[in-house]
């Protein structure tokens, strides 16, 4: 064997091992017992584009969570004086990012500012001021603070969505932070993409709220009650009916003090419903409320729907209670899940919405696996009907970049797209290219009538600045698709930066060392080029 | 075998005519480029906006029946285009809302064709603030990824080489947009993708055909600037044309086989291919003739 071939056939052959033992995982439909926690399991995942499925990107809606929060202090203020007796006008959240107190004498005012100090020390108090002949002061959350809690409801947001989508049961989703305020899912091989974009994207703020019978949803609304609407749909006709009533601004019970929610079939009627469970605190409230208010009408919200509006029959203790309505099977288990999960801090926004069907997923691999083939093809016939046994050489050291290529994708765990597979098959044409360029400059040896080792080593040395070249700028290009793109691009960017490094080792190396061994020792006179 | 023997064609002599041509195509780019910048393009929703679905249907539709049903339901404008392979229906509604398009377009379908059942192959939603968002990332990734080959070509070649090799790489973008915008192809993320690869390709045979010619520089320091040129052109116009002709095997099979995804990306990237070719020799290495005459005359 010539001189310094030895360690590069190693090489060769050490990477095509671990190409194949990194393929492993991807090939094998099982892996076998043995296969034990050291070997390498990672393995190429098809895209969305390739398996079908959904990407969603969300936006969070930050600004409500803040609104939200001051929301909560309002109340919380508001109950904090009643029970100490220091009379109010009004307390409300006013913009968004501030609460407003007027009261009715100084002195009040005065005994809140320091009481206010105590208890939100973070919040910024303005001095009071006249407002109407009354005394006012607002309250304001500071920029930290907002940013903070901007920060939290996002990352809420994302929790709570990961929740949901497991207790829905999607096999290895993703859910991703991306950028400020948005969140990336992606949903594979998701059969009903709908039902998950709308289990996913609600709010599933749950309230309890009494009804206000004394005020006619047509007339004037007092400050402290608000008008919603309850839809009902025909379950034969389809028609959506809406009935507007008043109910109390506040609510006497949330959805966060749920601890369970089941979906139960009523034996009598034979229909679907949601069973939920309070905690503790929720149990004892929602004691107290049934108790003092038998025979009155309380309304069950739903992000501001009213669902149902049932009369209180009865005092209800023991914590649990049921919510029904014309639920179908799905609808039914699909609220029990958002119950369970837990309402979004703020409401989210589908910004993007990417979805492809199974068939269609198929379909692009079957194309492209079968475009790559004819592509393969016809490169490998040419180069050996133009190159001759060289061609052939040329041609082991493409598929020698195809096997390294799979399986450093493999090793990586990275995600093939169909313009990833366009990389694969456009690289089988440029990783013959380093071989056209050195095979040209051989030739060229050969009629200078150099021996074919000799011509063999200059046709080398001399094409390899032109063979770095034109790989560092694809590779600049690969790079910075690889920096910006998304989804299917990236995955023609991974495959694209990849295999043009593969190729440069493949060319220098892997061909080289075949010819040395075919030309050792100087004595072949002639070269089928 | 070869494909061509020994070659003495005069294409510097060319370079008056391939210069009008060149001209041509470049200005054609430009004027896609600004359509592009303005959005008055055919512009993919991933940079608009909008929806885009893939429906496939039991039965043949007419567009003309589709777009009257679409428009009898309430969907004023979509844009309707049909893929021969097996009853398939593109819509495309550029600038749309999230959500509502989609809900719309199948229940004007479901209701108006009720006896040709459809499934939605594909749907893509994308709201503004992300096509806003993709439209700046690629204006960035195009800035950085022609100024990175650009540095790139300042470092390895001298002045006129490196003025050369920038002008046919920008002449080959600028082809593939004058194409596509001829030809009233949708501007995407895949296009985008398409040009930036080529930009980083098509400097191969650029660089080929340099290097031969620096080479001959340095081994004939009389001769006329004319024939070293188009000596060292025609010396390596085999495998000028050989490289590209593998690149174009294999790009052309995913045009005719890769299915309709990627049929307009490997459409760009053919264009690229054969238009890089060209460039390297018509363009590039002109202009390189004329600048270095320019100095020698400096110097003279």
């Amino acid at each position: 064997m010539p001189k310094g071939t030895g360690w590069r056939i190693s090489l060769i052959v050490a990477f095509v091992a671990l190409s194949f033992l990194y393929l492993t995982p991807t090939l094998a439909s099982k892996l076998p017992a043995w296969w034990g926690n050291l070997l390498p399991k990672d393995k190429i995942h098809l895209g969305l584009d390739l398996q079908g499925g959904t990407h969603l990107v969300m936006e969070v809606d930050t600004q409500k969570a803040i609104e939200g929060s001051l929301d909560l202090v309002a109340t919380d203020l508001e109950d904090t004086l009643n029970g100490k007796t220091l009379r109010f006008k009004r307390i409300a959240r006013s913009g968004s990012d501030k609460v407003s107190l007027v009261f009715y004498e100084k002195g009040t005012a005065e005994t809140v500012q320091k009481l206010i100090k105590d208890k939100y020390p973070s919040y910024e108090q303005s001095p009071t001021f006249d407002d109407g002949g009354f005394v006012a002061m607002t309250l304001r959350v500071n920029e930290k603070d907002a940013q903070d809690r901007k920060d939290k409801a996002v990352q809420q947001a994302l929790e709570t969505i990961r929740n949901r989508i497991d207790q829905f049961g999607v096999s290895e989703p993703t859910i991703q932070r991306e950028g400020i305020n948005h969140i990336v899912v992606q949903l594979p091989g998701i059969k009903d993409p709908q039902r998950a974009i709308d289990l996913i994207g609600r709010t599933a703020r749950l309230d309890f709220k009494m009804v206000r019978e004394d005020v006619s949803p047509t007339g004037a609304i007092p400050d402290d009650a608000e008008l919603l609407k309850e839809k009902t749909v025909d379950p034969t006709t389809g028609a959506v009916s809406e009935i507007p009533l008043v109910v109390q601004k506040k609510s006497m019970i949330t959805g966060d003090l749920l601890t369970d929610a089941q979906v139960r079939i009523d034996s009598q009627f034979n229909q679907p419903y949601v069973a939920i469970e309070f905690n503790s605190l929720g149990a004892k409230l929602f004691d107290q409320v049934t108790a003092a208010n038998v025979g009155k009408r309380f309304a069950i919200v739903l992000d501001n729907n009213i669902h149902s509006a049932p009369v209180i029959r009865e005092r209800i203790s023991g914590g649990s209670a049921q919510i029904s309505g014309s639920f179908t099977e799905k609808s039914a288990s699909d609220l029990a899940i958002v119950l369970r999960a837990g309402a979004l801090p703020a409401p989210v926004k589908i910004i993007q919405n990417v979805t492809v069907g199974p068939s269609l997923g198929q379909d692009s691999i079957n194309k492209g696996l079968y475009a790559g083939l004819i592509g393969v093809l016809l490169v490998v016939v040419f180069m050996a009907v133009y190159y001759k046994l060289s061609g052939m050489i040329a041609n082991l050291g493409m598929v020698l970049n195809i096997v390294y290529l799979m399986g450093s994708l493999a090793a990586l765990g990275a995600t093939l797209t169909l313009p990833g597979i366009a990389a694969i098959v456009l690289l089988v044409g440029m990783s013959v290219d380093s071989n056209v360029i050195i095979f040209e400059r051989i030739r060229e040896e050969l009629k200078l009538g150099k021996t074919p080792q000799a011509a063999l080593n200059s046709g080398y040395d001399k094409a390899f600045l032109t063979i770095m070249d034109s790989h560092i700028t694809t590779l600049i290009t690969a790079a910075v698709l690889f920096q910006f793109g998304t989804g299917p691009v990236k995955g023609f960017a991974v495959s694209l930066s990849l295999g043009v490094i593969i190729n440069l080792f493949t060319s220098l190396i892997g061909t080289k060392v075949t010819f040395d061994l075919f030309l050792h020792k100087g004595r072949a006179t002639k070269m089928s080029i | 075998m070869e494909l061509l023997g020994k070659t003495s064609i005069d294409f510097i002599g060319k370079r008056n005519i391939s210069f009008v041509i060149s001209a041509i195509i470049s200005i054609i780019g430009l004027i896609g480029v600004v359509q592009v910048g303005r959005g008055a393009a055919n512009m993919g929703i991933d940079f608009s906006g909008g929806t885009a679905m893939q429906l496939k249907f039991s039965k043949p539709v007419v567009i003309a029946d589709a777009r009257a049903a679409l428009h009898k339901n309430g969907v004023a404008k979509a844009d309707l285009q049909e893929i021969k392979d097996g009853n398939k229906l593109l819509v495309k509604m550029a600038g749309a809302a999230v959500g509502k398009p989609s809900e719309m377009v199948q229940a004007a379908f479901k209701k108006e064709f009720a006896d040709n059942a459809f499934t939605v192959e594909s749907s893509t939603e994308i709201g503004p603030s992300i096509g806003d968002k993709l439209r700046k990332d690629t204006l960035i990734a195009a800035v950085l990824s022609l100024l990175g080959i650009i540095l790139y070509i300042a470092w390895r070649f001298d002045f006129q080489f490196g003025v050369g090799a920038t002008c046919a790489t920008l002449h080959d973008c600028l082809a593939m947009f004058a194409v596509f915008y001829l030809l009233n192809k949708e501007i995407n993320l895949l296009f985008i993708t398409a040009v930036l690869t080529i930009a980083g390709y098509s400097l191969t045979d650029t660089v080929v055909v340099f290097d031969r010619i620096r080479e001959n520089l340095h081994k004939n320091l009389k001769g006329a600037m004319n024939t070293i040129f188009n000596d060292s052109i025609n010396e390596v116009l085999s495998r000028t044309i050989v490289t590209s002709l593998t690149v174009f095997l294999a790009a052309a099979s995913l045009f005719f086989f890769g299915g309709e995804v990627i049929h307009d990306f490997s459409l760009a990237l053919l264009i690229g291919v054969l238009v890089g070719t060209y460039s390297s020799v018509f363009v590039a290495s002109p202009i390189v003739v004329i600048l270095e005459n320019r100095a020698l005359a400096k110097k003279a």
